[in-house]
């Protein structure tokens, strides 16, 4: 699903590399964190899987495609295959539940009639049904992430790309969260989340690659957040 | 493609931004009005002349008593000298389409009725008048042919060329058209300006569905096709606007006050107009699209 080649991201004025020849694989239905401390390089990591940025150095395969190889006009090919949520939920204030959901289908060019039919599905999986006509603001930070994964999952993506979902829940909340992730992933969604929620990953026991000044430091399956904390 | 989808994001663009909505209208509807104006001045221009230069005439003078240029040295004009010019014009055929002699009691009587509602008709004798050759070219441009035959000559006393006044007129006008045209051109560039900053304004403004287009996976031209429609409507509204202010021009400004007051001339048709405004409105569009396409180039990008 997901192959990084001897990646070396430099951004522009910065000596030190984001990310420093890393080399890993992402197999098809994977749930997998990437845990490390700020500056560690995960939301780079994320970044060249999404195609936001491209590497200095080194090949970056996502379902199927290189990435360097992929030209503009593909990119949004490649992101409606790709699910991302983030922690900041980035809902629109202005639009209702299900017109958030929505809209990632109508700026895809999907027929109203298949809107009409999935959006209700979508969010009775992640558990927001009865609350279609409520604005973000009227919901609690989890209903609001709930939405964000809803608009994520609604178009069957088969990459979903979390970066720290859970970093603005309390810990009851994340629970939910990493639940309906979990069921997601059980779906046949491939998922890769960055987080820096200890209990959670310790809690999931999937795969952990954990990155540090731009090297991987750990890739363990069925591994926890850190040895000695 | 949802046409629907498509035509709520551009009016909820449009209202979310009116204020910079209505600048962009203003400026197009002022500068493309200015345009619009400065082509008809042309239009007016070209009318006038094919008008005039059909109606102008060479004028040979021919010598009276008091004439005092060195041609006239001999004395009034005699009747063979008379004849030998007259005959001399009907050789130059067919450059010299007509000829028609104009005496001096001619010359008078047509002096009278252009002046009557002047005192000056009291103190000018018929004597005082030349009498002349008034010669129609068939090609208005070669009057040289003519003034180089015929001015110096015994008997004659001035070649005039009604057409060289007129030069002078329409050089004016010419004059005003190109000012016109060259406000009308630096508003035009206030104007792509313009909608350069408001198509920024509107970028900003919708950042945030902007990003989640792009991370969802919308095309390119979905993403920018709601600001170059708003760019494009704004512009096509002002451009209406311009063309509604040209009509007015032609109906009020041009039939009703100017036709009346100076019948001598004719005026430009709604030909004119029907060609200018087309134009018009191509014109804003076709801005409003560019300063659009390149000002989304640079802020929504993939």
């Amino acid at each position: 699903m997901i192959l990084f080649d001897g990646v070396t991201k430099l951004y522009a004025n910065q000596e030190r590399p984001a990310l420093d020849e890393v080399s890993l694989e992402i197999e098809k239905g994977e749930f997998v964190f990437l845990v490390g401390p700020s500056g560690s390089g995960k939301s780079t990591f994320l970044r060249l899987v999404l195609r936001e940025e491209r590497p200095t150095k080194g090949q970056v395969w996502v379902a199927g495609k290189e990435l360097n190889r992929l030209s503009n006009w593909k990119i949004p090919a490649l992101r409606r295959q790709i699910g991302t949520v983030f922690q900041d939920f980035r809902l629109l204030p202005n639009k209702t539940v299900a017109e958030n959901v929505a809209f990632a289908l109508e700026v895809i060019g999907k027929p109203a009639s298949h809107i009409r039919k999935v959006v209700p599905e979508v969010l009775e999986v992640v558990g927001l049904e009865g609350k279609e006509e409520r604005r973000p603001d009227e919901l609690s930070g989890g209903e609001q992430q709930r939405v964000a994964i809803a608009r994520a999952f609604v178009n069957r993506p088969i990459l979903l790309i979390a970066d720290e979902p859970t970093g603005n829940l309390d810990p009851g909340t994340s629970v939910g969260i990493m639940k309906l992730l979990d069921r997601i992933n059980q779906l046949g969604t491939t998922v890769v989340m960055s987080t820096h929620d200890q209990a959670i990953v310790d809690q999931m026991r999937r795969r952990v690659i954990e990155l540090e000044g731009g090297h991987v430091v750990r890739d363990q399956s069925r591994g926890v957040y850190g040895y000695a904390r | 493609m949802r046409a629907n989808f498509v035509a709520s994001e551009v009016s909820s663009g449009i209202r979310r931004n009116l204020t910079m909505t209505m600048a962009v209208v203003i400026t197009v509807a002022v500068s493309l009005g200015l345009f619009g104006a400065s082509m008809l001045v042309r239009a007016q221009v070209s009318t006038m002349k094919d008008f005039w230069y059909d109606k102008v005439e060479v004028s040979i003078f021919l010598c009276g008593k008091g004439s005092d240029t060195p041609s006239c040295a001999g004395g009034p004009v005699t009747k063979a000298q008379r004849d030998q010019i007259k005959a001399d014009l009907e050789f130059l055929k067919p450059l010299v389409d007509s000829v028609y002699y104009e005496s001096q009691a001619e010359a008078f009587a047509r002096f009278q009725e252009q002046f009557k509602n002047s005192p000056i008709v009291d103190n000018v004798k018929p004597t005082a008048l030349p009498e002349s050759f008034r010669v129609k070219l068939s090609d208005p441009t070669k009057y040289d042919v003519v003034a180089s035959a015929f001015s110096g000559r015994p008997g004659i006393e001035q070649v005039n060329d009604q057409r060289k006044i007129l030069d002078k007129f329409f050089r004016l006008l010419g004059g005003l058209q190109l000012i016109a045209l060259l406000i009308a051109l630096s508003m035009l560039v206030v104007t792509v300006l313009l909608i350069v900053n408001t198509m920024r304004v509107a970028a900003f403004s919708r950042r945030r569905e902007t990003s989640i287009m792009r991370l969802v996976g919308a095309s390119n031209f979905y993403i920018q096709l709601p600001f170059l429609l708003e760019a494009a409507v704004a512009a096509g509204i002002g451009a209406i606007l311009a063309v509604v202010g040209l009509v007015f021009v032609k109906i009020i400004v041009i039939d009703q006050v100017l036709a009346p007051s100076f019948q001598f001339t004719a005026f430009v048709g709604w030909d004119a107009v029907l060609a200018i405004a087309p134009l018009m409105i191509l014109v804003g569009v076709g801005l409003a699209a560019i300063a659009a396409f390149f000002t989304l180039r640079k802020y929504l990008r993939v």
